[in-house]
């Protein structure tokens, strides 16, 4: 290394990763089931890429975690949003491609992707 | 990128309580359930909860989980890390509320910290430099070869108020400034005192072992201050942790370029070496030090000349304490005021506490200066177990005093544990209950100095010895008025005539146990009583006749057949044969036995 460039380069890359291991309370939480009914619908994927993108993209605002059986378990796998003073925001029958919608959408653009929501999706 | 962090204390105190044991069940686990990609399992630094280890953490839920066992490791991994279900019979019970899991930073042990010289421990892995340098780490020695003089540098540190965390408080600036002469003409050395040796003591480890990078950071921004290229850190080889990832440590910034030739392309040279100690106790004073890392035997030697004028091979050398060392980055990154903003008037910044003896939370704690003992100990150590009273706290080490009840509330910081008798040291924070007798602590305390005197001079030599010997008289009952004012004299007689530190401050915990607890020597001279009951030679184990139902059990566990009696009635202790050992008392289940 001969330049504080490539310093700052490490930095970047790794902040997201390091960042995780605070504790913040006043985080958006974004909370995915994980219970059998959602693990068995395909949850862990979407886990997968909703983490790995929130870390890309240095998120630091934005806590990823996983949750049990939410209760509607025909709409898994469920992606709760939780804004600190906004209402919570339900998306059903998530994917992969779908969650990452999600990222740059609602938690990078602050847009609620209606297409998935629990209200609006057609049954 | 992983979604879950498992943070797994890799700390001496974690590691002998069975952490590595937990790190090899969670790979078999995690392999099992298809989890190795999504779960990382970071081994750290010390977490400062040591009485709860093995310490896990869990991110991005903050989870705690304490006294974990190998046995708990498959359903943490499946129910946990696979279905979210957070464990919670293993949480440290503080973060379980009512309402749910509470952050740590909430519990009593953390909520009144301020960690600087251990924010990165139980954090990143020490054994990645990458994890160092993503919580800012050598970003602070860029800044200083980039963007000031060295002379600045030196100023930052004076203005911060940082004053030397070994014990004696001397201020680092000024320590810096004495060595600034001469820059580029002069060889001159950066020297890392790591031998820490003060029985309790273990703040300078843990950071070693969970933040190594933080030391060679700082340590090349102080040969960037006085125009050193040669770093030396002097570390205790029974710290085989801290030496493996010290040597990591290195090896990963030489490979970086953050050691070594012309770093960052500014054309400052600077490179590390570690000395490993034999464990001396005296090769923690600085000349004894610089003696011991030269390759002679570890003495001391008369000080001026001092180590900034002539130190480590005759050339100008400072020498700072690990925990000095851990606050210099933090300082030139966050600004002199940013640190002049916590303790007291004269003592800036935080202190590294590791509290031990009798309280609840025994561990690692970093306060704020000016945090009261009232505060330590009751509220972040959890106070005392069992319910006893607190007697007295030990600070300082075999160099330090102790503070009695009256001074609970006094504001700990430099000035006020030298006023009340007692010093910082370098961070030993020994908690006694009702139970302990002060007049043995004493005698536990110069036994320790007489056998770590080197015996260079006569003071500490033969004085410590005799001050041993009184010691062990009064402790067994044979001690006289006047062997108490013989023992304050010599007290006295050392202080002024040793030639290093460690003669100088041995005397010190006599002299405040006998300013705060003089009734107690009292007690054993002239009552031939010990109030704690702790001195064996004046104990009495004795029989009430009235509550003794005769059941014979006292006099079968009784080692040396001192008790006698027939079933049914009464038994006696012949004192003659009694070896005071108390397993008679602890059988006796009508509590008829007393020890007075």
């Amino acid at each position: 290394m001969k330049s504080l460039a490539e310093l700052k380069a490490i930095r970047e890359r790794m902040q997201g990763k390091v960042d995780m291991r605070h504790d913040n309370e006043n985080n958006i939480r974004v909370v995915v089931g994980m219970a059998t009914c959602g693990i068995a619908s395909g949850a862990r994927p979407v886990l997968k890429a909703l983490s790995d993108a929130v870390q890309e993209k240095e998120l630091t605002n934005v806590t990823v975690k996983q949750t049990g059986c939410i209760g509607l378990c025909k709409f898994e796998p469920i992606v709760e949003v939780m804004e600190p003073g906004k209402e919570k925001v339900t998306y059903v029958k998530m994917t992969a491609e779908k969650a990452l919608e999600v990222v740059e959408q609602h938690l990078m653009r602050g847009q609620v992707v209606t297409d998935y929501t629990l209200g609006d999706i057609k049954l | 990128m992983y979604r879950t962090h498992v943070l797994v204390c890799g700390g001496t105190g974690c590691t002998s309580s069975g952490s590595e044991k937990i790190i090899d069940a969670l790979k078999v686990e995690l392999e099992k359930n298809g989890l190795t990609d999504e779960v990382a399992i970071v081994k750290t630094g010390c977490h400062g909860l040591c009485a709860l280890g093995p310490i896990m953490i869990v991110y991005p839920e903050a989870c705690f989980y304490s006294m974990v066992k190998e046995e708990d490791i498959p359903e943490i991994v499946s129910e946990h890390f696979l279905k979210g279900r957070v464990v919670t019979r293993l949480l440290y019970k503080e973060t379980v509320t009512e309402e749910g899991i509470r952050s740590l930073n909430d519990t009593d042990f953390y909520k009144k910290q301020t960690r600087i010289a251990l924010r990165n421990c139980g954090v990143i892995n020490p054994e990645e430099i990458d994890e160092y340098i993503g919580t800012r780490g050598y970003e602070a020695l860029g800044k200083v070869l980039t963007e000031m003089t060295p002379d600045e540098v030196i100023q930052t540190i004076l203005d911060s108020g940082l004053r030397g965390r070994g014990g004696a408080g001397f201020p680092t600036g000024l320590k810096w400034k004495f060595a600034s002469g001469n820059r580029g003409n002069v060889q001159k050395y950066v020297c890392c005192n790591a031998d820490e040796g003060d029985p309790g003591a273990f703040m300078d480890r843990s950071v070693l072992e969970g933040d190594p990078h933080v030391v060679l950071e700082a340590m090349a921004i102080a040969g960037y201050a006085i125009g050193a290229s040669q770093g030396y850190i002097y570390v205790r080889a029974e710290y085989p942790i801290a030496v493996d990832r010290l040597n990591i440590a290195i090896a990963q910034a030489r490979e970086y370029g953050l050691l070594g030739k012309d770093i960052f392309g500014t054309g400052f040279d600077f490179d590390i070496e570690l000395r490993l100690g034999a464990g001396a106790f005296v090769c923690g004073e600085e000349t004894a030090l610089m003696t011991s890392i030269e390759g002679n035997r570890g003495e001391p030697r008369p000080r001026p000349p001092f180590p900034a004028v002539k130190g480590l091979f005759e050339q100008p050398t400072i020498l700072n304490n690990v925990e000095t060392y851990a606050n210099i980055p933090q300082i030139i990154l966050n600004g002199v005021d940013w640190f002049r903003s916590m303790g007291t008037e004269k003592s800036k910044g935080t202190k590294v506490f590791a509290l031990g003896g009798k309280v609840n939370n025994t561990g690692l704690v970093e306060i704020p200066m000016g945090t009261t003992l009232r505060t330590v100990i009751e509220e972040i150590g959890g106070g005392i177990p069992n319910g006893k009273k607190f007697k007295a706290a030990q600070t300082g080490g075999p160099s330090g005093g102790c503070i009695p009840a009256e001074h609970f509330d006094v504001p700990i910081d430099y000035d006020n544990l030298i006023a009340i008798g007692s010093m910082m040291g370098s961070g030993g924070l020994i908690v006694m209950d009702e139970d302990n007798c002060m007049v043995d602590i004493a005698k536990f305390f110069l036994e320790f100095t007489v056998d770590e005197s080197c015996g260079k001079c006569t003071p500490c030599r033969i004085g410590t010895k005799r001050m041993y010997e009184i010691l062990d008289k009064i402790t067994k009952g044979n001690g006289t008025l006047e062997d108490i004012d013989k023992l304050e004299e010599l007290c006295y007689y050392i202080k002024e005539n040793a030639l290093c530190g460690l003669g100088q401050t041995a005397p010190n915990p006599v002299l405040s146990t006998l300013r705060y607890f003089k009734d107690e020597y009292i007690a054993h001279v002239v009552d031939k009583k010990c109030p704690a009951g702790v001195c064996k030679e004046l104990l009495q184990y004795k029989i009430d006749p009235a509550k003794c139902k005769g059941c014979t059990l006292c006099a079968r566990v009784c080692p040396a057949g001192a008790i006698s009696g027939t079933v049914k009635e009464a038994h006696v202790i012949d004192p003659n044969k009694c070896v005071k050992c108390g397993a008679c008392m602890e059988k006796c289940r009508f509590g008829a036995i007393s020890k007075e």
